[in-house]
C-alpha cells in the first residue's frame, strides 16, 4: 500500500518541467526522513520500556500490579487503537483513488477513535490515582505513568496533527504537501500501534501472570 | 506571578558574577550599538537570522561556538587559578557552592554548547558541498536546529545572572540532583538548557542522516563519497539512536523534581544507578558523535596537504563503521566500581580495549598517507600533527583506564581527568579548529593567516601538555576531581605547573582571535580566487570562493573517489557549461528564530515555576509551528540568467588568472 502511493507521489513531483536534479526527490526524502524520525522516537520508548523493565517490580509496599490491572478494560482500549489504525488504512487507501471524501471521513474516524483512546485512558489514570495509585506511590507506579503516559501523549499529538491535517485537506485538496503529511501521520499512527502491543504485552499482560 | 523568581535571585552579592556580567553588558550593548551605528538590523535579520542556508547556519553555530569556547575557558583558568592557591588550608578565592557550579558549567558548556556546535556547524559547512547538493534535506528544520541549540545557550547563560548554574557536576547525578539535595534552580537550569538544545541536535541528525543518503550528487556511491561524509553519516546514526536516550532520562529526572516521581530517588523503590546507566548509555556514544567528525576532518586535511589519496580508504570506512556500532557496547565503563560483578565488568573492559584496534588503523591510515607524500606543512597539518601525538597517548591512557582492576584505582582521579582532556582537547578541539582553517576561504572566500594560526597550534600543544601531564601523576598521588581545596602539600607544585599550562592555552586562543582579526583586516592579500586554494580532492573545492548561495550551478557527476582530483586529472575541471537552468531554492523563514526564542522563554518559565508564562509560551511554539505547515510558499526558482551573470563572475577570474 505504501509503496503503491509513494510511486504516485513520485509521479507528481516529477512533474513540475524546473526540476533539474531528479536524484533528489522531495516528497520521497520526506517520507523517508519521518522513518528516521520514527527510528529515533523507537529508541525513546525503548529506554521507557528499559526503565520499567527495572524498576517494574519497586513497589515499594505499595499496590501490586497484579492487584491494579484490569485486562478486559485494557483489551477495549486494545480494540479501540486497532480500529483507529484500520480507518487510517482506509484515508490513505482513498488518498490513493484521490477521493478527497473519503479521505476525510476516514481520517475524522481514526481522530475520533483516538480521542476515545485517550479518554479511556485518562479514565484509567483517574481511576488509579484516586485508589491511591498514583505516580508518586512506589517507582513501579513513576514507570508505569511515565510508559503509557508517553505513549498517549504521542497519541494526543497525533489526534491533534489529524485535526490540523483535516483542516488542510478541506482548505487545500490533496496535494502532494498533504499526501505525503497523511502518509507520515499514517506510518506514525501505525507504529503507536506497535508499541500499545508491547505496551499491552510487557506491561499489563506480564503485569497479571 | 513570578513564581520562585525574585529580585533575590540575582546574586549582586558576589562581586566575582557581577563583574563578568558587567563586561557581558558593556560588550553586547557595543555589538548593538555598531549594528545600530552601521544599520546592519536589516541585513542581519534578512540575510542571517531567518536564513535557511546551510552554510550561513553553519557559520552562526561556529560562532555560537567560538563564543562559549571563551566562557567554558574562563570556567578552566578560574579552576586552574582556585586549585593553584587553595593549598594546605588555604581556601582560595572561590567557595565551594561556586566553584561547583564552576566545574559543572564547564563540562556542560564545553560539550553541549561548544564541541556540538561546532561539530555541526563545521557539518553544515562541508557536508552539503562534499555531496554536490545544494543544501540539506529539510533547510526549515535545520534553521529551527540551530535556534533551539541558540535557547540552551541563552538558558546556560542566563543562569549565571538569574539564580544559580546546577553544581552537581555535568552529569547531574542523582539523588544530588533530585529535589531533597539540590532545592535550588540550578538544577533545573541543567534540565531545560539541555532538553531543548537536545531537540535541536536530534532534529540536525535526521536531517543530516537523511541529506547523506538521498541527496548526493549522481554517481556517488557510498563507498566514493568523502571521508568527512562518512565519519558525518555515522555521527548522525549514533545522535538518532544516542539522543533519545538523552531526552527520556533528563525528563525522568524532571519528572522526579517536578512532580515526585521515585525514579531515581532513595526511598520508594528508585534506582539511582538506573540513571548513571542510562545517561551513559547516551553519554559513550557522545564522546564519538564528537569525535567522528574529528576523524574525518584529519583524512581530508591529511590527503589534501599530502597531494595523496588517503592511504586505506575502506579500512577507513570500516573502522568508522566499529567505532560507531562499538560505542553502544561500552558504556560501562564509566562506572566499574558499582560493582556490577566480575563478568559484567569484564564484558564491558574487553569491549573498551577492542575500540582500540580501529582507531589504531585510523592513526596508521592517516601516517601512511604521509608516508612519502609531498606534505605541506600548513596550519591544519599543524593541528593533525598535534593530534595524532596526543591523541595517541590519550587513547592509550584509555586503554588502561578499560581495565576494571586498574579503574578501581584511578576512578574520578584527576588521572581520568587528563586522560578525557586528553582526547577530547587532542582530538576534538584540534580536529575542528584544523577544519576551521581548512573550510573557512570556501565560506569566506579568503585564507586565514598561516603564522598566527601555527602560532595559536603550538601554544595549544604545548599548553595541552604542560596543563594536562602533571593531572595524570596527580592521579597517581591520589587527588581526586572536583576538589575546591586540599591539604596535602605534595599537590601543589604539579597544580602550579597545570595552571602555567591553561595560562599556555590562553595564548593560543588569544592567537587564534587575533588571527582571524587580522585575516579580516587584510583580507584582500590572501583573497581566495579559484575556488580551490589548497589543491583540494572533494567537491567542495570546485566551487568557487565564497560557495554560491545555490552551491552548484549544475549538479556534479561523479565517477571516481575524490571526485574534484578526478575532474582536474581529466582536465574537465574548469569547463563552463553549455548553459544554465533555473534552481529551485528554499525561501527564508523567521519560524525557525521564533520558535527558538519563545523555547528559552518556555524553559526560563518552567524554571522558575512562572506556569502561566509555561502555558503561554508552550501555545506560542504550538501556534509558530502550525502557521509555517499552512504556509505554501516556501520555495522560489532562482531564474538561469542569474545564475549565469554570477556564474561568468567566477569564470572571468579564472582566465584573469590564467
Amino acid at each position: 500500500m505504501s509503496t503503491q502511493s509513494m510511486t504516485n507521489q513520485d509521479a507528481h513531483a516529477h512533474g513540475h518541467e524546473h526540476d533539474d536534479h531528479e536524484h533528489h526527490d522531495p516528497v520521497a526524502t520526506k517520507v523517508f526522513g519521518f522513518w528516521i524520525y520514527i527510528m529515533s522516537d523507537c529508541v525513546l520508548f525503548a529506554s521507557i520500556f528499559a526503565t520499567y523493565a527495572v524498576l517494574g517490580t519497586n513497589y515499594a509496599g505499595g499496590p501490586t500490579s497484579h492487584e491494579l490491572f484490569e485486562l478486559p478494560f485494557v483489551l477495549v482500549e486494545t480494540f479501540v487503537l486497532l480500529a483507529s489504525s484500520f480507518m487510517i488504512g482506509l484515508a490513505t487507501l482513498a488518498m490513493n483513488k484521490g477521493n478527497k471524501q473519503g479521505t476525510m471521513l476516514w481520517l475524522a474516524l481514526t481522530l475520533v477513535l483516538g480521542a476515545v483512546f485517550v479518554g479511556l485512558e485518562i479514565y484509567e489514570f483517574h481511576h488509579f490515582i484516586s485508589e491511591g495509585a498514583g505516580p508518586q506511590r512506589s517507582a513501579f507506579l513513576s514507570s508505569f505513568f511515565t510508559l503509557v503516559g508517553t505513549h498517549g501523549l504521542h497519541v494526543t499529538s497525533g489526534v491533534i496533527w489529524a485535526i490540523i491535517l483535516l483542516i488542510q485537506i478541506a482548505t487545500k485538496g490533496l496535494n502532494d504537501m498533504n499526501r505525503s503529511r497523511l502518509m507520515c501521520l499514517s506510518l506514525f499512527w501505525h507504529f503507536l500501534h506497535i508499541i500499545w502491543i508491547c505496551v499491552f504485552t510487557i506491561v499489563y499482560l506480564m503485569g497479571v501472570i | 506571578m513570578f513564581g520562585k523568581l525574585s529580585i533575590e535571585a540575582v546574586p549582586y552579592h558576589e562581586p566575582i558574577v557581577m563583574v563578568v556580567l558587567a563586561v557581558a553588558a558593556v560588550m553586547g550593548l557595543a555589538v548593538v550599538a555598531a549594528i545600530t551605528y552601521f544599520k546592519k538590523w536589516g541585513y542581519l535579520w534578512k540575510e542571517w537570522i531567518t536564513s535557511v542556508d546551510h552554510k550561513r547556519l553553519g557559520v552562526m553555530y561556529i560562532i555560537v561556538a567560538i563564543i562559549m569556547l571563551i566562557r567554558g575557558f574562563s570556567d578552566a583558568i578560574m579552576m586552574r587559578s582556585q586549585q593553584a592557591i587553595a593549598s594546605g588550608g588555604a581556601q582560595g578565592y572561590l567557595p565551594p557552592e561556586h566553584y561547583d557550579q564552576i566545574f559543572t558549567a564547564h563540562g556542560v558548556i564545553m560539550i553541549f554548547f561548544m564541541a556540538m556546535p561546532f561539530m555541526v556547524g563545521l557539518m553544515n559547512i562541508a557536508v552539503p558541498l562534499q555531496i554536490g547538493a545544494r543544501d540539506v534535506a529539510f533547510p526549515f528544520l535545520n534553521s529551527l536546529s540551530f535556534w533551539l541549540t541558540v535557547a540552551g545557550v541563552i538558558l546556560v547563560n542566563v543562569s549565571l545572572g538569574v539564580g544559580e548554574f546546577a553544581a552537581t557536576g555535568w552529569l547531574a547525578y542523582p539523588p544530588l540532583s533530585d529535589i531533597q539535595y539540590s532545592p535550588g534552580v540550578g538544577v533545573d537550569y541543567w534540565i531545560w538548557s539541555l532538553q531543548i538544545s537536545g531537540i535541536g541536535t536530534l532534529l540536525t541528525g535526521v536531517n543530516f542522516f537523511v541529506t547523506i543518503l538521498k541527496m548526493r550528487a549522481p554517481g556517488m556511491t557510498l563507498m566514493k563519497m568523502p571521508m568527512f561524509t562518512w565519519t558525518a553519516l555515522c555521527t548522525n546514526v549514533l545522535i538518532i539512536t544516542a539522543f533519545p536516550i538523552l531526552t527520556v532520562t533528563i525528563a525522568l529526572l524532571t519528572l522526579d523534581r517536578y512532580i515526585g516521581t521515585h525514579f531515581f530517588t532513595n526511598d520508594m523503590g528508585g534506582n539511582q544507578m538506573m540513571y548513571v546507566n542510562l545517561i551513559w548509555a547516551w553519554g559513550h556514544p557522545e564522546v564519538y558523535i564528537l569525535v567522528l567528525p574529528a576523524f574525518g576532518i584529519f583524512a581530508e586535511v591529511v590527503a589534501t596537504y599530502c597531494k595523496k589519496r588517503l592511504f586505506g580508504y575502506t579500512s577507513m570506512v570500516y573502522a568508522t563503521v566499529a567505532i560507531t556500532v562499538l560505542s553502544f557496547i561500552v558504556w560501562l565503563h564509566h562506572f566499574f566500581t558499582m560493582g556490577a560483578g566480575a563478568n559484567v565488568n569484564s564484558f564491558f573492559g574487553i569491549a573498551t580495549m577492542i575500540i582500540a584496534i580501529p582507531t589504531g588503523v585510523k592513526i596508521f591510515n592517516w601516517l601512511f598517507t604521509m608516508y612519502e607524500g609531498r606534505v605541506q606543512f600548513t596550519v591544519p597539518m599543524a593541528w593533525t600533527l598535534g593530534f595524532l601525538i596526543t591523541f595517541t597517548i590519550g587513547g592509550m591512557t584509555g586503554v588502561l583506564l578499560a581495565v576494571p582492576g586498574a579503574d578501581y584505582v584511578l576512578h574520578n582521579s584527576l588521572f581520568l581527568i587528563a586522560h578525557f582532556h586528553n582526547v577530547i582537547i587532542g582530538g576534538v578541539v584540534f580536529g575542528y579548529l584544523a577544519g576551521f582553517t581548512y573550510w573557512f576561504p570556501k565560506v569566506f572566500g579568503f585564507k586565514l593567516d598561516e603564522k598566527l594560526g601555527k602560532a595559536s597550534a603550538w601554544c595549544w600543544i604545548v599548553g595541552f601538555f604542560t596543563a594536562f601531564m602533571p593531572l595524570y601523576a596527580l592521579g597517581f598521588m591520589g587527588m581526586t576531581r572536583r576538589l575546591n581545596s586540599y591539604d596535602n602539600p605534595d599537590w601543589h607544585f604539579p597544580l602550579i605547573v597545570a595552571a602555567i599550562g591553561a595560562a599556555i592555552i590562553a595564548c593560543g586562543i588569544a592567537c587564534q582571535l587575533l588571527q582571524l582579526f587580522v585575516s579580516i583586516k587584510n583580507r584582500h592579500q590572501n583573497i581566495d580566487e579559484t575556488g580551490d586554494p589548497w589543491g583540494g580532492r572533494t567537491l567542495e573545492w570546485s566551487i568557487p570562493s565564497p560557495a554560491p548561495f545555490y552551491n552548484f550551478a549544475h549538479t556534479p557527476v561523479v565517477e571516481e573517489r575524490d571526485a574534484f582530483w578526478d575532474m582536474k586529472e581529466k582536465g574537465i575541471s574548469e569547463q563552463k557549461p553549455a548553459e544554465y537552468q533555473d534552481i529551485h531554492m528554499p525561501k527564508n523563514t523567521s519560524a525557525g528564530f521564533f520558535i527558538g526564542i519563545i523555547a528559552s522563554v518556555f524553559g526560563f518559565a518552567l524554571i522558575w515555576h512562572i506556569w502561566w508564562l509555561a502555558i503561554v509560551s508552550a501555545i506560542g511554539i504550538f501556534v509558530t509551528m502550525v502557521l509555517r505547515t499552512f504556509n505554501d510558499d516556501i520555495d522560489y526558482y532562482v531564474p538561469a540568467a542569474e545564475v549565469e551573470r554570477i556564474e561568468s563572475q567566477r569564470y572571468q577570474k579564472l582566465s584573469n588568472q590564467a
